[in-house]
């Protein structure tokens, strides 16, 4: 996983509530067996039409958006799905940042299994932070996770709340797996007491 | 002596691995159901790693999503959807994953086959690459959806690092009225607490309705918790779950059935245990419910009106609702029962059992699907399908002019080719009714089984309780 410590990019405006899985990668897209080469199928029936020919005005197709990084979105973004592919179509697409005031748990915990920082804010702040957002290529943010900081296109800054461990994870692109493994021992505790308590589980 | 603690407290503590400072835990994952489509790429980053699956053995996988529900003696006509199944039985083969074929009788819908085989039990934490696992919940197990990346740590660790989630109870007082089901009642839990309500909640459902409930019905109230942004619900464990894993292939034996029954019956929330969020129903006003737009809380009573945008909380969902209308070709203020339907979905891990299909063969028989309408009825599993047509169901469902075909997630989520043409517009028994979900420009009204089949015989959506 690719470590997250400072991103300055432009921030693209996605006003919409409840933005679904099934709206950042439909059903077609997950017939695939490769983790690349999702960002063809991102948000693709708002950019598609049922030819599968481009439509005109969705914001990442703009000139000026073209280069987001950052996402600013309405509430609950990423409902619905457990599908990986939604993290993994933004991040086919280069966005490695998402601010909203709400997102839903399963995508929140898949953002941070592959680099993205979600990061939620108060709704004063998601309002002015989509605000700067509309003004195009001069949309650009700062965001420096260590400092837990977003520095908005003019120079303000906005503190945000995160999870001490999910942090460390991001800053160091750690592999999850790799660190359960260093308590492989107990595991073993764990399952040797489970086979006497409840060893109807056994399988 | 120690706090009274709920149902969740007690699952989550019995499953803590180790703690950190901070209060993320590293828990034990019990059982760990696998499908087709949220697997490829957890395999593959094992093999990348040179990782073996932990315990196999704790796994089980089918495929559903992608497989026809036709006749399947031809395979799978379309390429990706194949290579994604074969994909599957390879990684099973290879990693020693017990796996039921297409072929299989108990072939089915994961969330259908976990429970009838008995893998899913009370206690227990199961998880899935697939958000509606919280159906387990039901059993009194902790049981969510996690993604691919979540799906490889299980296999390599058996484990999961997780933050405990805060406890909701939704307690629904009362007797359900005549033709109000369980999917009626999720609806309108759903409608109240809105799509983000339960978000960083595991739910508990409680009260009288609750407890009269079936297993099959508590099964469709859990599998929707997730459309209400909490990731788990769970019902205490009682007489009617204890009956109804009993004897099943992969409950405890006899010798082992007693000591697990004890167990199970300390499961549930000790008197004074409390709740970081409480909210209340009462069943007796809850009539048949159905969906008017694009998002699972956008729930109206069958009675009622499409409502209007003014009448939203916020400038968001105002707009959201304003998109809704469009996108289902619907005016505010028209009745709901005015709503025409093109076809009918009956099926999905939410009302594919055999409960379900009971209750449409009830209002099925000696009637006819309305001209025009095709009202396409899936089973959830084999086993489910064999034991309609033991029933004689089958007989009623293809006399009244419905389409009866294999096992399979089907039009649900039309990853296979059973979809919706853009406009079409359909009564369906699935959980989610997003922009496309069942097919690009498709419009989808959720609905009970019962309500689906009265919608398929109307030709429009339709009162149950006026069928008798």
């Amino acid at each position: 996983m690719e470590k997250f410590t400072t991103l300055r990019a432009v921030a693209a405006p996605l006003p919409m509530v409840n933005i679904d899985t099934d709206k950042i990668i439909p059903k077609q897209f997950l017939k695939t067996i490769a983790r690349t080469g999702l960002a063809k199928g991102l948000f693709y029936e708002m950019r598609f039409d049922e030819k599968g020919q481009p439509k005109d005005g969705f914001v990442l197709d703009q000139p000026a958006y073209r280069h987001a990084q950052i996402l600013i979105a309405g509430e609950n973004f990423g409902c619905g799905s457990s599908r990986e592919h939604a993290p993994w179509a933004l991040l086919d697409a280069g966005i490695r940042c998402i601010v909203s005031t709400s997102f839903a748990d399963i995508f929140y915990n898949n953002c941070f299994k592959n680099g993205i920082l979600p990061i939620v804010l108060p709704k004063e702040q998601v309002d002015m932070l989509m605000d700067d957002a509309q003004r195009g290529a001069n949309a650009v943010l700062t965001v420096d996770l260590e400092k837990q900081e977003i520095t908005g296109p003019d120079g303000g800054t906005i503190q945000f709340d995160l999870d001490p461990y999910r942090k460390h994870c991001l800053l160091n692109g750690l592999d999850d797996i790799a660190l359960t493994l260093e308590k492989a021992d107990k595991i073993d505790a764990y399952e040797a007491r489970q086979q006497q308590a409840e060893p109807w589980l056994a399988g | 002596m120690s706090a009274p603690r709920t149902l969740f407290d007690k699952i989550w503590d019995s499953h803590v691995v180790s703690r950190q400072d901070d209060g993320t835990c590293l828990i034990y994952i019990d059982r760990h159901l696998v499908h087709e489509v949220t697997s490829p790429q957890a395999f593959e980053g094992l093999r990348l790693s040179g990782r073996k699956p932990r315990r196999p053995d704790a796994a089980l996988a089918v495929a559903d999503h992608n497989v026809p529900t036709t006749d399947r003696s031809r395979g799978i006509d379309d390429e990706e959807s194949r290579i994604q199944v074969e994909t599957l039985a390879k990684n099973c083969a290879d990693f020693g994953i017990p796996y039921y074929d297409v072929d299989d009788v108990r072939q089915g819908i994961v969330h259908i086959i976990g429970p009838e085989q008995g893998f899913t039990l009370p206690g227990m934490t199961i998880v899935c690459g697939d958000s509606h696992t919280s159906t387990h919940g039901a059993f009194g197990a902790l049981a969510f959806g996690i993604g691919t990346s979540e799906v490889e740590h299980v296999l390599a660790t058996q484990t999961l690092i997780q933050k405990p989630a805060k406890n909701m109870r939704i307690t629904v007082e009362g007797q359900a009225p005549l033709g109000v089901t369980a999917k009626d009642l999720i609806l309108a839990i759903i409608a109240k607490l809105g799509t983000a309500g339960g978000t960083g909640h595991v739910v508990e459902y409680a009260g009288e309705a609750i407890r009269a409930l079936s297993m099959e019905g508590r099964m469709t109230v859990c599998n929707m918790s997730i459309e209400a942004g909490a990731r788990a619900g769970l019902i205490a464990p009682d007489q009617t779950t204890f009956d109804y894993v009993m004897g099943r292939p992969l409950a405890p034996k006899a010798g082992q059935w007693e000591s697990a029954l004890a167990y199970w019956k300390t499961l549930p929330s000790d008197p004074g245990a409390t709740y970081d969020t409480e909210v209340t129903l009462n069943a007796a006003e809850i009539e048949p419910q159905v969906t008017w737009g694009t998002s699972p809380e956008d729930v109206a009573p069958i009675s009622g009106r499409v409502p209007d945008p003014a009448s939203a909380r916020d400038e968001g969902k105002r707009a959201a609702m304003q998109r809704s209308l469009e996108y289902m070709d619907l005016n505010a203020g028209m009745a709901v029962q005015d709503i025409k339907v093109d076809k009918v979905f009956i099926g999905s891990c939410t009302n594919g059992r055999i409960e379900d299909l009971r209750q449409v063969a009830t209002l099925a028989k000696g009637r006819k699907v309305a001209p025009g309408v095709h009202a396409m009825i899936v089973p959830g599993s084999g086993l489910v399908k064999n034991q309609a047509e033991e029933e004689g169901l089958d007989k009623i469902f293809i006399e009244a002019g419905f389409d009866w075909r294999e096992p399979g997630c089907s039009m649900c989520l039309a990853m296979n080719a059973d979809k919706l043409q853009p406009g079409e517009r359909c009564a369906s028994t699935s959980n989610r009714n997003f922009e496309g979900r069942q097919g690009r420009g498709g419009r989808t009204h959720l609905v009970s089984p019962g309500m689906a089949a009265a919608a398929a015989i109307a030709g429009h959506l339709a009162d149950v309780r006026d069928l008798g």
